[in-house]
């Protein structure tokens, strides 16, 4: 089944690959620094972070809580500004091009953020709306990326509030595809759900990228989800991107027994389980 | 221009529509509020009514109409401006309470529409609310319209939703900025306009310093201003006056807000308040 989405809006003109070398990346983040005061210190939550990913890869972020994934998630959607590098989504500057990165952006959080008491179908509506999609349009590609993801049709004008949290997920993710992004932020996306629902998402990313031609940045302490999804995978551990390659690369660079956990043990020293000591509650 | 114009409109219809879905979502305390808005216009309405009583003098019959409509048009009035100063006030604790803050300010809409989609949204629920009280009111009371003179009164509330408008944008930033006390801070502003605004009482009663406030208080204007219309019949001509220093407090107020908006919502993203938990 062909996903209902429409092709990924893509990069704006003048940054197409073939006119302009820069915009090969959907991506391109330099020297993000992000510090936070708590309790009257500054914390460091993201120490220099270079990055980039190239349009139609999907790239895992891998890192233990409060290793800084979700603030450096958050700092390329706009949401927090970085007091120091820069941000460029297709050639464009995340500051000075604010309303046309958010064009071409969209994100899916580790709690999936609704109206609760409005209906799967009423949330998508309104999410579509903010994103220049009719409501007729948004209503027939809603049912079909829902039906996709596994929500029953009878279940799309239920009150939010009444699904599963997995299912809230799926609607946020089902959110998310709607707007077709050309890149897509997933943070922590299957963080809660069940083996099924996991494999149906990632499943759906997949395709998504393949059929769509989106760019996928996905944060995540799933290693299994990072081996089977991500094209490239970067470490982050104390806020800085310690290693990046493909998994095949980082099991042979860091001369392991063939598991992401190992390499995650051989370069971080701890278990992706276990919580950064420099964690700052909810900005990491 | 005009199809960028109607783009944003469309934008903006995603909050009119969204405020229309949550009313009908939370229809039960929609209810109670229009209740409860019923009654305390009732209350003060038969406040009116009791007068002779209260006062233990003979007060002719026209006269008490008089002050039960003066009431009335005071506690109405207030209910629509009190709700659009709310509801505006309220964008960011309401959003943050929902969990949906990150998503709105993630979407590719400018803050003027977004805030135009709020306003707009905010005036279909205040205008449900208030015309409902209005006839329930009269249901009760009779209400002596013969002297009304709508147009000005309808000129006038606008005007002031206008003003009210622009002061719920910039205690919106409140919340923004201290994401515990931010709203308290906002219901503090409202208050204060409550007391200085003679919405149950002329000005000319209170202490001399709070007089000082009144004059700044778009409410003041407004109120008198729909008291002239709905008692008197005065036309716009005569309530200019009372008008133009509303007009002008909305005039100033909207774009000042919003420019304490746009910079309460970068110092957020600075400092990481742009998010569910503050």
């Amino acid at each position: 089944m062909t996903i209902a989405v429409r092709p990924a809006i893509g990069p704006p003109a003048g940054t197409d690959p073939g006119q302009a070398g820069h915009a090969r990346q959907a991506l391109e983040a330099r020297g993000i620094v992000k510090r936070f005061r708590a309790s009257g210190k500054d914390v460091v939550a993201v120490a220099g972070v270079t990055l980039s990913v190239e349009r139609g890869e999907i790239y895992a972020l891998l890192g233990a809580n409060g290793s800084g994934k979700s603030t450096l998630i958050r700092a390329l959607s706009t949401l927090l500004e970085p007091d120091e590098g820069t941000v460029t989504v297709f050639g464009l500057d995340i500051r000075k091009d604010e309303l046309a990165v958010k064009r071409l952006i969209n994100r899916v959080s580790v709690e999936a953020s609704f109206f609760k008491k409005l209906s799967a179908m009423e949330n998508l509506v309104y999410a579509g709306r903010l994103y220049g999609v009719p409501a007729s349009e948004a209503r027939i590609r809603s049912r079909q990326i829902l039906v996709r993801l596994g929500i029953a049709v009878t279940r799309h004008d239920e009150p939010l509030e009444k699904l599963s949290r997995g299912m809230q997920q799926k609607v946020a993710i089902a959110r998310a595809f709607l707007t077709s992004p050309a890149l897509l932020l997933l943070d922590e996306p299957t963080t809660g759900l069940d083996i099924r629902s996991k494999r149906e998402v990632q499943t759906f990313v997949r395709d998504l990228r393949d059929e769509h031609d989106a760019t996928i940045l996905l944060t995540t302490h799933d290693l299994d989800e990072a081996e089977r999804l991500a094209d490239r995978i970067g470490v982050l551990h104390e806020g800085r991107l310690v290693v990046e390659g493909t998994a095949a690369e980082l099991m042979g660079r860091h001369g392991t027994r063939g598991s992401l956990e190992d390499v995650f043990m051989s370069i971080t020293g701890r278990k992706i389980d276990e919580n950064e000591p420099s964690e700052i509650a909810g900005e990491r | 221009m005009i199809g960028e114009v109607a783009t944003q409109a469309g934008l903006a219809y995603a909050f009119v529509e969204r405020e229309v879905a949550l009313m009908k979502r939370y229809w039960l305390w929609e209810l109670v509020w229009i209740i409860y808005g019923i009654v305390t216009s009732l209350s003060v309405a038969f406040i009116g009514i009791a007068a002779p009583v209260i006062s233990g003098n003979a007060v002719d019959p026209s006269t008490t109409s008089r002050f039960v409509l003066y009431l009335l048009v005071g506690t109405i009035a207030w209910r629509f401006m009190g709700l659009v100063f709310e509801n505006i006030a309220e964008i960011i604790a309401w959003e943050r309470w929902e969990g949906t803050i990150e998503y709105t300010f993630m979407a590719p809409v400018p803050r003027l529409t977004h805030l135009a989609g709020m306003a707009a949204g905010t005036i279909v629920r205040a205008v449900v609310f208030s015309v409902t009280t209005l006839f329930a009111v009269m249901l009760f009371i009779p209400v002596d319209l013969s002297h009304a003179n709508a147009l000005s009164a309808v000129t006038m509330l606008a005007v002031g939703t206008v003003a009210f408008m622009g002061l719920g944008i910039a205690s919106a930033v409140f919340p923004m900025l201290w994401t515990e006390k931010g709203l308290q801070m906002a219901y503090i502003v409202q208050a204060v306009v409550l007391l200085v605004s003679g919405v149950y009482y002329p000005t000319s009663v209170l202490p001399t310093w709070l007089q000082a406030l009144s004059v700044i208080s778009p409410a003041t204007y407004v109120i008198e201003g729909m008291r002239r219309a709905l008692l008197d019949g005065a036309d716009l001509s005569a309530l200019w006056p009372l008008v133009w220093p509303a007009l002008l407090v909305g005039v100033l107020s909207v774009p000042i807000g919003l420019r304490a908006f746009i910079a309460a919502e970068r110092y957020a993203k600075r400092t990481g308040r742009l998010k569910r938990s503050g």
